[in-house]
């Protein structure tokens, strides 16, 4: 049942942020400066204050030390990793994120409402539970673990394993942001194309992708950021070996508990930035859904 | 034609499309998973229940879901107050308040750990002002309730910012020309309207901060038995190659999170028929 969905998205029907209302519909000005302090007040303290640390602490040694964490090989090698594992698993993620949307989003059939709980799945699951998940399949006492070491395949304790969990936590992104944008859209258009004699290929790069290349964009972000900054999954597969196997998130780990506050928190700001790209593409793309 | 496994569509790529998400899904997803009840099985009914219910599993479980639970109230409280006040009121900066509530979803969750642990460290911006207070924030269950409500805070916000959007003016309006007071009209009024919204909200804070891990174990102090949150302890008995000690409690979590899973989806149900529409905005990323 298409009814069901309860998919996010960037929301692209959003009304005029504020309705003005006077006399009886609305609160004393006192009471309203009194709710809109307690509020601010409490973003504040929990998201300004976090990101401020973590940029005042990248820098309290000057630009030179922030600099010179990014002179260090293993940082380089965790920053290599982190991009690759971002660079295997959002594209595998999005191949799957359009033909799930496309076929949840086009066709009535059996089954669907079940599909779409399914994608889901991964976001109910605790990271670290999602790591142990490969452990189980590929680990040394693991399923398929002995056969593939005898093989000469390591998969935990080493990248294979890493990019694994990293398209497990990352699965339900790209196809949650179509969905909706795609079932909104209809079949109509298509349906037009095809009578006009374009074939399925050409329908979907030409009439679809256009339609919905603002929310796929959205998802793509989204799954890059879950990606890139992934720690509990990637915790529990990659054997924490340096310059080999720790990403970044995991080599901040590894530089906090070793007293190295300004290099984690200069790796840190990397990925406090990429949050705030994040955050501006996600402003950008409902601003362009809404015009 | 009643019994059709699908409705005809000129449309192609059905098989092809169907396909590839139910293969994708069931290695990616339904093979890895069953692949742990499975191992749990092996176990047999009594060891596993004799590891789910040692002394340190519940003790850990006490601190997730009490910590979570907490957190998860805080968030209802503030979300539904930090909804209302973006969505009613002008005010500078606010257009950064309203995008800056889903930093919590977009910052990777090591980042969130290490910064809020300096901030509540004894030496922290707030740790010192609170330790002066005699209040200890970090490496205690306070600290734990911080983490996880940063981790949750856009839930509720996000939930029941579109119904207090589409809220109509008139029901005020009617409720203030019948006499009511503001705060009647609040509570007699708005608060039924934004209830399942806010409830849906709540409970996917509350789902997510009982699964997390990277934020919290950076300000937990982790001591077995107080501050030792459900998946750390999974991922000590890892570390010390206790794989069905680790399975056990896995297995434990994931029925709790199916069971969470499903109540959020009634949840939804509720809230979607209450109100007539059927999108909420949550993107958790971690």
């Amino acid at each position: 049942m298409a009814e069901a969905i309860t998919w996010g998205e960037a929301r692209p029907n959003r009304q005029p942020a504020t309705v003005p209302r006077t006399g009886a519909t609305s609160e004393p000005a006192g009471v309203r400066w009194l709710l809109i302090g307690t509020a601010a007040a409490f973003l504040a303290v929990f998201l300004f204050l976090p990101l401020a640390v973590v940029f005042s602490t990248a820098l309290e040694k000057g630009a030179f030390a922030y600099f010179k964490t990014f002179a260090d090989p293993d940082t380089l090698s965790a920053i290599r990793l982190t991009l690759l594992a971002a660079g295997i698993s959002v594209p595998l993620n999005v191949a799957f994120g359009i033909a799930a949307a496309w076929v949840i989003g086009k066709f009535e059939f059996f089954g669907k409402s079940l599909l779409i709980t399914l994608i889901d799945l991964p976001f109910s699951v605790s990271p670290v539970v999602a790591g142990l998940v490969f452990v189980l399949l590929f680990g040394l006492q693991g399923l398929f673990g002995p056969w593939l070491i005898a093989h000469g395949v390591r998969i935990i304790f080493a990248i294979p394993g890493i990019v694994l969990v990293t398209i497990f936590v990352t699965f339900p992104f790209v196809a949650r942001e179509l969905l909706p944008t795609i079932q909104a859209q209809g079949n109509d258009e298509e349906e037009a194309a095809l009578t006009l004699g374009a074939n399925g290929w050409k329908t979907f790069w030409r009439v679809t992708l256009p339609n919905v290349k603002w929310a796929l964009l959205y998802g793509v972000i989204l799954c890059n950021a879950r990606a890139m900054g992934e720690f509990g999954a990637v915790s529990v597969v990659s054997g924490h070996i340096r310059g080999l196997t720790d990403t970044m998130p995991l080599h901040i780990e590894f530089l906090y508990n070793d007293y190295q506050f300004v290099p984690a928190f200069a790796v840190a700001s990397l990925l406090a930035l990429l949050a705030l790209v994040t955050l501006v593409a996600k402003s950008i793309v409902e601003w362009r859904t809404q015009s | 034609m009643a019994l059709a496994l699908r409705q005809r569509s000129i449309l192609p790529g059905f098989g092809l499309t169907l396909g590839f998400s139910v293969l994708y899904l069931s290695l990616i997803v339904l093979i890895p998973l069953s692949v742990t009840f499975w191992k749990a099985s092996t176990l047999g009914w009594g060891s596993f229940w004799h590891i789910v219910t040692a002394a340190r599993a519940i003790a850990s479980y006490e601190v997730t879901f009490g910590c979570s639970l907490v957190a998860a109230v805080v968030n209802l409280f503030f979300g539904v107050l930090t909804a209302w006040v973006l969505v009613r009121y002008t005010f500078p900066l606010k257009r950064l308040f309203d995008s800056l509530v889903d930093l919590p979803f977009a910052l990777p969750t090591a980042v969130a750990g290490i910064a809020l642990t300096s901030i509540y460290a004894p030496n922290g911006w707030l740790g010192r002002p609170l330790l002066a207070l005699g209040v200890h924030a970090a490496y205690t269950r306070l600290g734990i309730v911080i983490a996880l409500t940063f981790i949750g805070l856009p839930f509720v916000v996000r939930t029941v910012q579109p119904v207090l959007e589409d809220l109509d003016s008139e029901l005020e309006e009617a409720a203030a020309s019948l006499g009511a007071g503001r705060w009647q009209t609040f509570g007699r009024v708005l608060l039924p309207t934004i209830l399942p919204a806010a409830l849906t909200g709540f409970a996917l804070a509350f789902a997510r901060a009982v699964g997390e891990y990277g934020s919290v174990i950076f300000i937990a102090g982790n001591m077995p038995m107080r501050t030792e949150i459900t998946p750390l302890l999974i991922v000590t008995k890892l570390e010390q190659y206790d794989y069905a000690g680790a399975t056990a409690i896995a297995v434990a979590m994931l029925v709790v999170s199916f069971a969470m899973l499903l109540a959020i989806n009634l949840l939804q149900k509720w809230s979607g028929s209450r109100l007539g529409r059927e999108e909420l905005e949550v993107l958790p990323i971690g």
